[in-house]
């Protein structure tokens, strides 16, 4: 009795609450999404994606239990296996999924579609996890970087094949992880040098200003660097580049399909084609926008109500909690993600051994990626991506996904004391 | 725990929550421009359109109602058509036109209703209203037409129509959209704001597809529209139809008012127009072909022509002579041909005789008196002075500028002043040799038909009038008219000097027009001949009834009918025993008029 208390106490119950809290949230949000005010469908009406939402979130609590009972040895065992297996779903996906919106990316089981692509996060998670736990392995050293990359892109390969680039992107998230494992930080200047310059010059349409900053911009590297000729030879390359890199850039851009390169330059100008390419963020932003400090009330959004926003059930379920709860619910929304991955970073850090330590530097990634890029998308951020909003949005694939990602941490933290890992 | 790499993992996300915090911020609170733009997609606004007041004669009969006609509208997502050829033929439609209009409806929207035929009128609708129910996404949209039972007073009326751009950007009120009626001349568009009610409108969500959704706010801020106000006319409904019988198949003008309230009896433009034919369906094409037809029946010839007065003019000579002391009753001059040219009569003349007869030289003679009173010794400066004091008195009559009539597009005519012969000739170029032609009411003078008309009810009057016309009362409240029509205007004439001048105006019709002339009603009346040097003269006559206690004073012109005593002065009696006596007791005058030869 005594030993069943104590791992009922190791649980982390405050992870567990927020995650409670959040797809409560959710789901009322869901509701609030599909409501239009004429029929009186209730929210437990299986006919509609509120009542569907609550089977999947049902079905979800039946997947902690699981594995919240099973031996917490075995996501460590099974890791490369379970890698494998989605590996080879994800390369089957293509044949015989079904097409959706020009995408094969789901599987279809009876009345319910499964998306592999989302599940083969958890498993990447769990196998990276896997591959960086021996102690030899060492992110400094070149070929220990292309090992973990590998287990990174394959998946990435596969899923843009489908294709499904927001999915693809979410991939990226894992970096996160590995600058905490200790990937070397020049990596990191030098791609957020890349991003920055970029968004300069997509945003800079003359590019004669873009050069004369970069000019600047070297000329200030002369001054501070000191005079060897090695340094000064370095710098005029680096310049060059910078150049090189800003001019095809804008070529690059020109040769991407129509709906990719439309997507970029609704970000910076949202009216390019309020009606078209643009629609989403316009009708996004208004929802929001239009909810004011305290928001309309719930249930009382027309925007959300009268489905002026496409897709705001699943990818822009933002929507309906900005335009209905307003700034405030949004505040209390984000603080209650921000307290969840707060807390995930401070269970990742107290982990006895590298690979749960990992682990949860992964699910605390692909989470953080997920709700900043979803949010930042629906008000105009971030070009339009199709990823879901963890917890919020409506769909089984997506919920089940994130519950196994972050219960499998939940389950490996409660077993922190007695995994006999090889810790450092 | 947070050391190193991991305080900057969470700074990280702590700083991406704090710009996504930031931007919600920015649009959520302190841009209220997507909360507009939201209620622009939600709420639709449903325009409820008033019911446009109606337009009462004098006497209460109807001048203008609303006609109710249907617009046959579709919703193409509903509409399926089986047999295409059968549908044509029962709704009076072809082909094309049915193709063209589905086409156009299917464009603007799948789901929202537009119009597959318009203004389908009430005996056609009666028609087709049973096949309605074979055709799904058909439903029939009522809507009213201005109608006219009589047919008549078109120009004076006016129609209404579509707002145009200049009209809608010159509206400062915001009250009208575009597709909005308005009145778009004559009755209409002056009383405009009285006619046309107030709208109402409902308030209602829509969907992203346009569909209905319910009341927003459960209707608290929907309006019902408020109905335009009537109008009585001050038309008399029997004598303009009249009028405008006797003046089909002619051009030309009748004025009749009554003198001592200035209320329009009768205002014809002929050609006469049926004002049903600019409503409706056909609004467009019959606009163009009376915008197209030569003889203009669509310009209001009765405040829009202008002609020289001619001999009328001297009555307005004669009066301001008299007021001024240059002139009594005994004075006499010359027929004098040689100053200008006149017809037989006695001579010398003294002034009765000079109305009587119309003589040319006499106010030759009398007009250099008006005008040159020698109070400057310099004779083109005393011309001046003259002209310019003169002028100042003709004014008085109504002459010269816009009377005010409640009709746009009302012209002023004109009364020469020192200024216009001074850009003519030059300053110090021009003596009463130079303007003599005014004597006799030529020169550079224009009157309009309305103007004429009221010279006669100033004659009438002995000395006063009151600004002409056309509605006595707004919703049934004659105070509510504009206040220039209740106010008396005097010509600074003394009403003494009339006596004599309406007696020489009844001996006149003997000489001039004996056909006017009636057994039992005294008329006094002056004809006038305005020439026209690209055909055949106007015919002119003026004329006020019962002389003893005048009831209406009328003017008729008849363009390129020759003497003024004929086409004119018959016209003139006849309408005059009209509206005296409610009946016509000269059927060989009526048939003369109605002939319309009178050049032989």
């Amino acid at each position: 009795m005594r030993q069943k208390d104590t791992y009922f106490h190791k649980i982390d119950w405050i992870t567990i609450g927020l995650y409670f809290a959040l797809v409560l949230v959710g789901w009322l949000n869901i509701y609030a999404a599909v409501y239009d005010g004429q029929n009186n469908t209730s929210i437990f009406d299986f006919s509609i994606n509120s009542g569907k939402q609550l089977i999947w979130i049902g079905t979800a609590v039946v997947l902690i239990t699981l594995i919240m009972v099973a031996d917490y040895r075995l996501f460590q065992n099974l890791s490369l296996v379970l890698y494998l297996v989605f590996i080879v779903i994800l390369f089957l996906t293509p044949f015989i999924g079904k097409e959706i919106n020009g995408q094969r990316a789901w599987f279809e089981l009876g009345i319910f579609r499964l998306q592999p692509a989302e599940f083969t996060k958890f498993a990447t998670a769990l196998a990276l996890a896997k591959l960086m736990e021996n102690p030899t392995f060492d992110l400094g050293k070149w070929s220990h970087q292309a090992k973990a990359m590998g287990i990174i892109l394959l998946p990435v390969a596969l899923i843009m094949l489908q294709p499904d680039t927001g999915t693809a992107m979410v991939y990226s998230s894992f970096f996160i992880m590995l600058y905490r494992e200790g990937m070397p930080q020049k990596y990191y200047v030098f791609s957020l040098g890349l991003i920055g310059l970029s968004i300069l010059t997509l945003t800079i349409n003359n590019n004669w200003y873009l050069f004369g900053g970069l000019a600047v911009v070297v000329v200030l590297m002369v001054l501070a660097s000191k005079k060897s000729w090695k340094n000064l030879l370095g710098i005029f390359f680096l310049g060059v580049l910078m150049v090189t890199y800003a001019y095809s850039l804008d070529r690059v851009v020109e040769k991407l399909p129509p709906h990719q390169q439309n997507r970029i330059m609704v970000l910076f100008d949202p009216d390019v084609d309020p009606l078209g390419v643009g629609w989403n963020v316009t009708q996004s932003k208004i929802a929001i926008g239009s909810g004011g400090l305290l928001g309309k009330g719930y249930l009382e959004g027309t925007q959300t109500k009268f489905d002026f926003v496409p897709e705001q059930h699943t990818d822009f379920i933002f929507c309906t909690l900005g335009e209905e709860f307003g700034w405030v619910g949004s505040l209390v929304m984000i603080s209650l993600f921000v307290a969840l991955l707060l807390r995930l970073v401070f269970l990742a850090e107290r982990q006895k051994t590298r690979f749960s330590r990992i682990y949860g530097y992964c699910v605390l990634s692909l989470l953080f990626f997920h709700f900043s890029i979803n949010i930042a998308m629906t008000i105009g951020l971030f070009p339009v991506v199709g990823i879901p909003l963890p917890f919020f949005s409506y769909g089984g694939s997506s919920l089940w996904s994130f519950t196994l990602l972050l219960f499998i941490f939940i389950k490996l933290d409660s077993h922190r004391i007695q995994i006999l890992g090889r810790s450092y | 725990m947070y050391t190193g790499r991991s305080l900057v993992v969470a700074v990280t996300i702590g700083l991406i929550a704090f710009v996504l915090l930031g931007k919600l911020f920015l649009i959520q609170v302190t841009d209220d421009s997507y909360l507009r733009k939201a209620e622009r997609n939600a709420i639709q606004r449903v325009v409820d359109h008033p019911y446009r007041g109606l337009v009462y004669d004098r006497n209460n009969s109807l001048l203008v109602f609303n006609d109710p006609v249907f617009d046959l509208m579709v919703i193409p997502r509903e509409f399926h058509l089986q047999d295409t050829a059968r549908f044509c033929e029962l709704f009076g439609i072809e082909k094309q036109s049915l193709v063209t209009n589905f086409n156009a409806a299917k464009n603007y929207s799948w789901v929202k209703p537009s119009p597959l035929i318009k203004q389908i009128s009430n005996e056609e609708f009666a028609r087709v209203q049973d096949f309605l129910i074979d055709y799904k996404g058909l439903f029939v949209m009522t809507r009213s037409v201005r109608a006219y039972p009589q047919s008549a007073a078109s120009n004076a009326l006016g129609y209404i129509g579509e707002i145009n751009a200049p009209q809608l950007a010159r509206d400062s009120s915001g009250y009208y959209t575009q597709g909005d009626y308005v009145g778009l001349s004559g009755i209409e568009s002056y009383y405009e704001p009285d006619l046309r009610g107030k709208k109402g409108a409902k308030y209602k969500l829509v969907n992203v597809r346009g569909i209905d959704k319910g009341a927003f706010k459960n209707g608290d801020l929907d309006t019902l529209s408020i109905a335009g106000e009537n109008l009585q006319a001050t038309l008399d409904l029997e004598l303009q139809v009249y009028g405008e019988k006797l003046m089909t198949g002619k051009r030309g003008s009748v004025v009749a008012i009554e003198p001592k309230s200035g209320e329009i009896l009768t205002m014809i433009s002929a050609p006469v127009y049926d004002p049903n034919i600019l409503t409706g369906a056909k609004f467009g094409e019959n606009y163009q072909k009376l915008n197209l037809d030569p003889e203009k029946p669509l310009f209001n010839r009765p405040i829009m022509a202008m002609y020289p007065p001619g001999s009328i003019f001297k009555i307005v000579q004669s009066l301001i002579g008299l007021q001024e002391g240059i002139l009594t009753p005994n004075t006499t001059f010359a027929c004098n041909r040689s100053l200008v040219n006149c017809h037989n009569h006695p001579s010398p003349v003294n002034l009765f005789g000079a109305i009587r007869n119309s003589c040319n030289p006499y106010y030759h003679q009398a007009f250099r008196q008006i005008i040159n009173r020698e109070v400057s010794q310099n004779t083109y400066t005393d011309t001046r002075i003259g002209l310019d004091n003169w002028r100042e008195s003709v004014l008085k009559f109504g002459l010269g500028d816009r009377l005010g009539i409640d009709l746009h597009g009302e012209k002023g005519g004109s009364i020469p002043s020192s200024q216009l012969y001074d850009r003519i000739y030059g300053e110090n170029r021009w003596k009463y040799s130079t303007i003599y032609s005014l004597s006799i009411g030529q020169g550079e003078m224009l009157v309009t038909p309305l103007q004429m008309a009221n010279l006669a009810a100033i004659f009438a009057n002995k000395g006063y009038y009151y600004t002409p016309h056309l509605i006595k009362a707004i919703n049934g409240d004659p105070s509510r008219i504009p206040d220039r029509f209740k106010t008396k205007r005097y010509t600074g004439i003394d009403s003494v000097h009339f006596d004599m001048v309406q007696d020489a105006m009844a001996a006149a019709l003997s000489g001039t027009a004996a056909r006017a002339i009636m057994d039992d009603i005294a008329i006094a009346g002056k004809t006038g001949t305005a020439q026209n040097p690209a055909g055949e003269d106007h015919s002119v006559f003026i004329a006020f009834a019962p002389k003893e206690d005048p009831q209406i004073a009328i003017a008729v012109y008849v363009e390129n009918a020759g003497w003024g005593g004929r086409a004119a002065a018959s016209t003139a009696s006849l309408l005059i025993e009209k509206y005296l006596t409610r009946e016509i007791n000269r059927p060989l005058l009526e048939e003369y008029v109605l002939a319309g030869e009178f050049i032989y």
